[in-house]
């Protein structure tokens, strides 16, 4: 089981493939861009799911309404904020963006506990029940989303300052994206820092090996389950929150719309590893992207014969976590 | 003779058994006790997701499978019936054409994911499927020439077909028919290897049965079953779309009946699809009656709200799920 | 009489529809080491599971020093002083050595003094220690998964078959480690297969034969008694490698 880095060259064969198809370097760059924020949104959204499940076996069909339940937070934060939004200054607009962002995590992540405690604990082991459970549970709290916000679309408003491009070039380079890129980065390598850096990081990842010797040394994984499926659901939240914001509106199908191209990155990146993740999402991203451009009627289809190509080479996965 | 068209499977409960009736009676004789074009509509859609509901109780209540994919074989039901008669013209043979097909390519996409992913665990297998069934639904959505697009398609039927009664008699006919077939293929030394299968995979691989055979054949049948039913539902509508056959939250109203009305139990479909329909197009009603009526108070209406009404199935099936596997039925034949 | 560091009495465990212990009664006297024999399918890891609460026992009781454990969870177990080192060693692939020790040591960091002791009962360990898991040889992660039973001193430890497929030389490297555990204050039962492990290491002896123990006794009684051991384990102590 050696450390292999060959699928991490896909990113780059990917966008270094594309350049010629595309013919010009500006566009390929607005593309390029365009595809790492995608995949950074995507790969918060999803990294919750593929540790949850590589920990606890838990397959959560409705970790869309994290998402769902994230973007309408940040979006109830922004709609009261409009003034602060459109001061043109940075300061006023972090003022408006971090309580959105809070709100948006914090709801999202209550809402995990509540699942876990309510939903999913009486169900620990059983699939089958676990998949209707799950789907049961998207079927209320979707409309239990329209109860408390509503059914129409809630459009949302970009705070000043990353709104519109910058050239760089000839490139015209969304701030937004950037800024997407920037938050998923840091998200990513906090996540890493906690993984291996950390003695709970630690016990995650001995725990999605084998949470069984990591009971028989000790250590209560019950906890440990409770603790990252929160974390999870809060990083969803938070993902909800950059996509809508991205989107600039809302609506309760967010996360119905989102969760088949989650699944999707979850198992090209190997079920339960959070590199695997990070990198299905960059290439989902990427590639979404660039044919969206070259191929537009490919586009939607073109995560899914990712997928395909991707079983056909390492059928569990990019990185899959071998369980004892 | 009876026991021969129930193939054994009988109600076992006075309750249950008056509530079966009721439904036959009332299907069979719809356009004579419940005269109106909405109605009738009512009455059509219940027969169709009857039999949509009891073939995917075969995959789930009785093979232990949970797929994504049954809209996407009710679609090919529809669009195969829907394709031939937009495009080839309103003839039986563009119609048997039409039927035949989409059986064959049910029957041959079926096999494929049967064979490829039975093997894999649950989980894994259940999003395969949901992939599969997007993609197909991506399809459908961007072949515009010809399925439609978003859009859909219209079209006639043969001659024979355009009256109402004759249509809706074909279609009540042919799913209970299908129905029966579904209640005899559980009834089956078939049926009862899938039971024994779901209970104890281990012991049923050790006496010699191969899994993947079964469950193969399973996702077969129950993927036939619900291209019946999309064949139906198209001649009824006389239209084919995405949102008429292969959108999730069809999937997710044919999980709601099938665990509401009683899985495992054949039965249970019949109770789940027309409790189901009913309520979709009745209980909003009167819901907004209670709405109303509560005007004023603080979360209540918006609760009761007419749109709100999946909520409450949702409701009823996550208790169903804990509380009542067997469902209604279950409980009526206590 | 001192009491015994571990005893079962009447411990029946299902698993599934299957019934694997049938009434297991046995005590491992405190310092020394137990070996538990026995055919395959005897169910000798079903106890050893068992007692560490991975498996739920369905009628009897099982003590540490007295102490009811029969119901309790594993890591309640684990926390009594109790250490399992199973019979797949189930160390941590994607974790390295030197992180698999820091997790078993439940305290935080391994203790100085303690880690150079297992330097001693393990040399080769030096040259992987920063090494994946994984990557390991087979007699390189059975170090490993004892190394990490005794990090931290524990009362008590649950052995599978430590010596299942390892090359002679490590097998010697084996004995000599277990001589040394022997002389610290832990308790220790082992089950194996191979025999003259079992002889030069055992103090007592239990012996089980379809979820039942069939004899329990003095390891030098058994090991002068060709004719029971026949009789015990279809073969003398001697014919085995």
């Amino acid at each position: 089981m050696k450390r292999d880095w060959l699928p991490l060259a896909l990113v780059p064969v990917i966008a270094l493939v594309s350049l010629p198809l595309v013919g010009s370097l500006p566009t390929w760059v607005t593309l390029t861009v365009a595809g790492l924020a995608m995949g950074m949104m995507i790969f918060m959204m999803a990294s919750g799911l593929t540790l949850v499940f590589g920990l606890m076996d838990v397959l959560n069909f409705a970790h869309g309404i994290f998402i769902a339940v994230g973007a309408y937070g940040a979006a109830s934060v922004l709609t009261r904020m409009s003034a602060q939004m459109e001061a043109q200054s940075l300061a006023s607009d972090l003022s408006a963006m971090v309580p959105a962002v809070l709100a948006a995590v914090g709801l999202a992540a209550v809402l995990g506990w509540f699942f876990e405690r309510v939903l999913i604990r009486p169900v620990y082991g059983d699939h089958l029940r676990q998949i209707l459970i799950t789907m049961g549970g998207l079927i209320v709290f979707e409309q239990l989303i329209h109860v408390v916000w509503g059914p129409d679309i809630i459009p949302l408003p970009r705070p000043g300052t990353i709104t519109g491009s910058f050239i760089v070039g000839e490139a015209a380079i969304e701030r937004y994206r950037v800024a997407a890129v920037i938050v998923g980065l840091v998200v990513f390598a906090a996540m890493w820092l906690l993984l291996n850096r950390t003695r709970i990081g630690l016990l995650v990842r001995a725990g999605v090996e084998n949470p069984e010797m990591v009971e028989s040394l000790g250590y209560r994984v019950r906890r440990l389950f409770v603790g990252v499926f929160v974390a999870g659901s809060g990083l969803a939240g938070l993902g909800g929150a950059m996509w809508a914001m991205y989107q600039e509106q809302v609506n309760a199908q967010m996360g119905a719309q989102v969760l088949v191209m989650i699944f999707i990155v979850v198992i090209i990146g190997g079920l339960g590893s959070v590199g695997g993740c990070f990198l299905g999402a960059l290439l989902v991203g990427l590639l979404a992207n660039y044919t969206g451009y070259l191929a537009p009627k490919l586009a939607l289809g073109s995560n899914i014969l990712l997928m395909v190509a991707v079983l056909l080479w390492r059928p569990r996965g990019l990185f899959p976590i071998g369980r004892a | 003779m009876l026991v021969r068209l129930l193939s054994g499977d009988f109600p076992r409960s006075r309750a249950l058994t008056v509530v079966l009736l009721a439904v036959l009676i009332g299907l069979a004789a719809a356009p004579f006790i419940f005269p109106g074009t909405r109605s009738l509509n009512v009455a059509a859609k219940v027969a169709v997701f009857v039999l949509l509901v009891a073939s995917y109780d075969l995959l789930l209540g009785y093979t232990g499978i949970v797929s994504f994919a049954h809209t996407m074989f009710f679609g090919i039901g529809g669009y195969g019936v829907g394709i031939a008669m937009a495009k080839m013209g309103t003839g039986w043979g563009a119609l048997a054409a039409g039927i035949v097909a989409a059986l064959a390519l049910s029957l041959a996409i079926a096999l494929a994911i049967g064979l490829l992913s039975l093997r894999v665990r649950a989980i894994f297998f259940a999003m395969i499927t949901l992939a599969v069934a997007s993609f197909f639904q991506i399809l459908a959505s961007q072949m515009s020439p010809l399925t439609g697009g978003e859009d859909g398609l219209s079209f006639r039927l043969p001659e024979l077909l355009r009256e109402r009664l004759v249509a809706y008699y074909v279609v009540f006919g042919a799913a209970l028919l299908a129905f029966l077939g579904l209640l005899r293929v559980v009834n089956s030394p078939f049926g009862r290897v899938l039971l024994s299968i779901r209970e104890n995979e281990f012991r049923s691989e050790a006496i010699g049965y191969r899994i993947v055979t079964y469950r193969t054949a399973a996702n077969c049948l129950a993927a036939l079953g619900a291209t019946v039913a999309g064949i139906l539902y198209a001649i009824w509508l006389r239209y084919t779309g995405p949102d008429t056959t292969l959108s999730f939250n069809i999937m997710i109203d044919i999980l709601l009946m099938v665990v509401i009305g009683g899985m495992g139990t054949m039965y249970g479909a019949v109770l789940g699809a027309t409790i189901f329909v009913l309520a979709q197009n009745y209980l909003r009603d009167l819901m907004k009656v209670a709405s109303g009526a509560l005007e004023g108070l603080p979360l209540l209406p918006a609760l009761l709200h007419p749109d709100r009404w999946l909520l409450w199935l949702g409701v009823l099936f996550i208790l169903c799920v804990y509380y009542f596997p067997t469902g209604i039925v279950g409980r009526l034949r206590k | 009489m001192p009491e015994a560091m571990l005893s079962l009495s009447g411990v029946n465990t299902h698993i599934a529809q299957y019934h694997i212990l049938h009434g297991v009664d046995f005590d491992v006297p405190r310092g020394s080491l137990t070996m538990l024999l026995g055919r395959n399918g005897a169910g000798k890891t079903t106890c050893l599971r068992t007692v560490m609460g991975l498996w739920r026992a369905s009628a009897g009781a099982i003590r540490i020093e007295g102490r009811d454990i029969t119901r309790a969870a594993t890591p309640e177990v684990a926390q009594l002083g109790v250490a399992y080192v199973p019979e797949n060693m189930g160390i941590f692939a994607a974790l390295t050595v030197q992180e698999n020790l820091r997790l078993a040591a439940r305290s935080g960091e391994p203790d100085a003094k303690r880690l150079a002791w297992i330097f001693e009962l393990f040399p080769a360990m030096k040259t992987f220690f920063q090494a994946l898991a994984g990557n390991l040889s087979g007699g390189q992660k059975q170090m490993l998964a004892i190394a990490r039973a005794i990090v931290e001193p524990r009362k008590l430890l649950l052995v599978d078959e430590p010596t299942k497929g390892l090359a002679p030389a490590i097998i010697a490297n084996m004995v000599e480690a277990f001589k040394e555990l022997k002389r610290t204050d832990t308790t220790l039962l082992v089950v194996e297969q191979n025999f003259n492990f079992a002889r030069s290491l055992g103090d007592t002896v239990a012996v089980m034969d379809s979820g039942r123990i069939v004899h329990t006794g003095r390891m030098d009684a058994l090991a002068a008694d060709a004719a029971l051991q026949t009789k015990l384990l279809g073969l003398s102590l001697d014919s085995h490698q």
